[in-house]
């Protein structure tokens, strides 16, 4: 078998396994099992995935240790953002008071929240990208395409203030963003293109596309009824994090109540074992780029409704890093074959604090990038239970997952 | 066989019209050196950075329409923002033996082995708009373009104008250019400089937005919580300070007179956010610089001494003139 390590599917059917503790392979089934009120349709997806049920049934002491262990998965995110949060008060002593200003919320949390809205929209998207074992560099371009045409559409309009007019340039953006997903859907699982190279094509050609849309300028628009997207109120909420909320609570209805996460996870953690056991994988991760481009679409979206222009050079321009930076701090292993909802939305609020703290707190530009890098490398170790372990000197526990897969990576975005 | 004296003979034929190009130029370059005035014959290469924004399209056009009216005969290649396009382009328009090269560097350095060979095939180059780091500084006969610092320092002027009169101090807040860029380094130096002589001006932030709209109003958003007392904001092109006008208002506060905003560029959306009075200054950075450029490349043909160093001519525009320049207004 040639499973490396921490893919478990079959090595750890061998019944010789479970006689040596912390072996690199079967430390990520214990982290898949035991998400925090993930546990049980988890649990089914190691199971269909071939993993051993009974290896991990033979050491249940182990077992409720390691779920203590790992239960700290998100705390240390959390602990993270709570930090940040509690930074920013000590500078900005008001940092954390929310008012009533001309009937919606203000403040610096509802920044955070607003500002962070599209790049949470994107990383979900990525989480179920990478939990199939892929990974989707073109978000940034189908965010400018999506908001340059819907732009392009609501500037020929007679009236920008038709809301008609608007949902018609919403739909052909989303429609246009969700043909690009199944383009690269196709790539990767119809012609079995490395997903960093297939998505490589369109993160390159998109930006030319956007530019060719916008005709290299950019298009400025006054219409109220976009504007609400991304940068309006409903019921003194901001529009953008009603959509976010709106789509988590579906994915996660999707893949936490229905089959399709566990689909999703056996993909991603043996995609012949998956085959075997009857599953349309090809299906399944066209489906799953799809998701995330239209995810990318509905963004970029947000991101030229909030200025009321699109910007085919800029908009959106390295928000895959970031995407893929929030997925990984939220505790996704990029090798696939686990995810985690909740911990991606962290991982992208950690970020978007991080820039806003940067603002608040003054710190000059020419630094913010190693200021980013420290935070992140600081939040990553953190993650990393060998880390942990040898820093705060615990004993007898084998680490619960495996760290040298995650840090390396994570530096490429910082 | 046959093909291969077809493959020969076009060969001869190309090299011939090429040599015939290039004679052309040649005798023009110095011919033209009596009268130098437009008889056609001159042939400019020029290399364009991109297509990134409105500044450069308005610029692109600028360059092509003079070039017409001029008499220049023009070989345009857009670098897609990319060093090696545009190193291709020259070393292209030294082999087609062009009269002059003009081009925007995309980067400030690395330029020193292509600017050897257009010297060896004596051939003048023009820069525009951006500079190059090089040493040696006969590798170009001049530098036209925009000065930033003084585009900063215009900008300053008219805020120490603005409040001769108040004792009180000024809280500033500064949306820098993309960093360790010329424009934002410049435009910060140019108008620290002008304000630094009094010191009730304080500038309380200074962050920057990436010469983007989206990235001005967010960072704008972070300072107007952070900094509850701020009375002027300067931003360093018209889109951040567009993106930051949305923050303002979004902050319930009235852009141009809760606080009074400078900018720099003045594009056409600028100049519309001035003329409706959300924006009090701008300092124009103009993009307009085709005939200067072809003005220049005639005497440099014609063998004339030239500055070393053009500026472009621009203007400022308050709320006043912008309403009567809009109509008119290019880019």
């Amino acid at each position: 078998m040639t499973a490396p390590t921490g893919r478990p599917p079959m090595s750890g059917a061998d019944p010789a396994e479970p006689a040596e503790p912390g072996t690199g392979a079967d430390p990520s089934v214990t982290v898949a099992r035991s998400g925090p009120s993930e546990a049980a349709p988890e649990t089914a997806a190691t199971a269909s995935t071939g993993t051993s049920a009974p290896a991990a049934a033979a050491r249940p002491g182990r077992r409720a240790g390691l779920a203590a262990v790992t239960g700290h998965r998100l705390l240390w995110p959390g602990v993270v953002l709570a930090l940040l949060l509690l930074a920013n008060v000590l500078f900005t002593p008001g940092f954390l008071s929310i008012e009533m200003k001309d009937g919606h919320l203000y403040g610096s949390l509802v920044d955070i929240a607003r500002f962070g809205a599209p790049l949470i929209l994107v990383a979900v998207g990525m989480t179920l990208v990478i939990a199939t074992g892929g990974i989707d560099l073109s978000v940034g371009s189908v965010v400018a395409i999506s908001g340059a045409l819907s732009c392009l559409w609501i500037s020929g309009l007679d009236d920008q203030q038709d809301v008609g007019g608007v949902l018609v340039a919403v739909g052909l953006a989303l429609g246009l963003s969700l043909v690009l997903g199944l383009w690269n859907g196709f790539l990767v699982a119809g012609f079995g293109i490395q997903p960093i190279i297939a998505t490589l094509i369109l993160m390159v050609a998109g930006r030319g596309l956007a530019q060719l849309i916008t005709d290299g300028q950019i298009i400025t628009i006054n219409s109220s009824p976009y504007k609400l997207i991304g940068g309006g109120y409903w019921l003194t909420l901001p529009f953008g994090i009603i959509v976010v909320a709106a789509v988590l609570a579906i994915t996660a209805f999707l893949t936490r109540r229905l089959a399709l996460g566990l689909l999703i996870e056996s993909v991603g953690g043996n995609a012949t074992a998956s085959r075997l056991a009857g599953i349309r994988s090809r299906g399944l991760i066209i489906t799953v780029y799809a998701f995330c481009a239209l995810c990318a679409g509905i963004a970029g979206l947000m991101i030229s409704s909030n200025v009321s222009s699109a910007d085919g050079n800029n908009a959106g321009l390295w928000i895959e890093l970031d995407a893929i930076l929030a997925v990984v701090i939220g505790g996704t292993s990029l090798v696939g074959g686990r995810f985690s909802l909740g911990g991606t939305v962290l991982g992208a609020l950690i970020i978007q604090t991080l820039t806003t703290t940067i603002y608040s707190v003054g710190i000059p530009p020419e630094t913010t990038l190693l200021f980013k890098a420290l935070v992140v490398t600081v939040v990553c170790l953190l993650q990393s239970p060998a880390f942990r372990e040898k820093v705060f000197h615990r004993r007898g526990r084998r680490p619960g997952a495996s760290p040298a897969s995650a840090d390396p990576k994570v530096k490429v975005p910082a | 066989m046959l093909k291969k004296m077809s493959v020969l003979l076009l060969t001869g034929a190309v090299a011939m019209t090429m040599a015939g190009c290039g004679g052309g130029g040649n005798d023009s370059a110095t011919a033209g050196s009596g009268g130098g005035s437009g008889d056609g014959s001159i042939t400019m290469g020029f290399s364009q950075v991109g297509a990134e924004s409105g500044w450069r399209t308005a610029n692109t056009k600028s360059v092509q329409e003079s070039a017409k009216t001029a008499g220049i005969e023009l070989k345009f290649s857009d670098a897609q923002q990319k060093q090696e396009n545009q190193i291709k382009a020259i070393r292209s328009y030294i082999q087609q033996k062009v009269d002059v090269i003009a081009f925007s560097p995309v980067v400030e350095s690395g330029w020193d082995t292509v600017l050897k060979e257009a010297q060896n095939a004596k051939i003048p180059v023009i820069l525009t708009d951006r500079a190059v780091d090089s040493k040696d500084t006969t590798l170009y006969k001049t530098f036209l373009g925009s000065d930033f610092v003084e585009e900063g320092k215009k900008a300053g002027q008219w805020l120490v104008e603005e409040y001769k009169d108040s004792t009180e101090p000024v809280n500033i807040v500064e949306l820098q250019g993309t960093t360790g860029s010329a424009p934002a380094n410049d435009r910060k130096a140019g108008f620290a400089e002008v304000i630094g002589a009094d010191a009730k001006f304080k500038i309380v932030a200074s962050q920057t937005g990436d010469f983007t709209r989206a990235k001005g109003k967010e960072v704008m958003e972070a300072f107007l919580k952070s900094n509850p007392d701020i009375d002027v904001l300067y931003a360093h092109n018209d889109d951040m300070g567009l993106g930051a006008i949305e923050a303002i208002e979004g902050a319930g506060k009235v852009p141009g007179k809760d606080i009074k905003i400078i900018t720099v560029d003045a594009v056409k959306d600028g100049m519309q956010a001035l003329a409706d009075g959300k924006i009090n200054f701008i300092v124009e950075c103009s993009p307009l610089l085709g005939p200067q450029l072809m003005d220049l490349a005639k005497k440099v043909v014609a063998g004339e001494q030239v500055p070393a160093r053009v500026v472009t001519e621009e203007t400022t525009f308050t709320q006043e003139q912008a309403k009567e320049a809009l109509p008119t207004r290019q880019y």
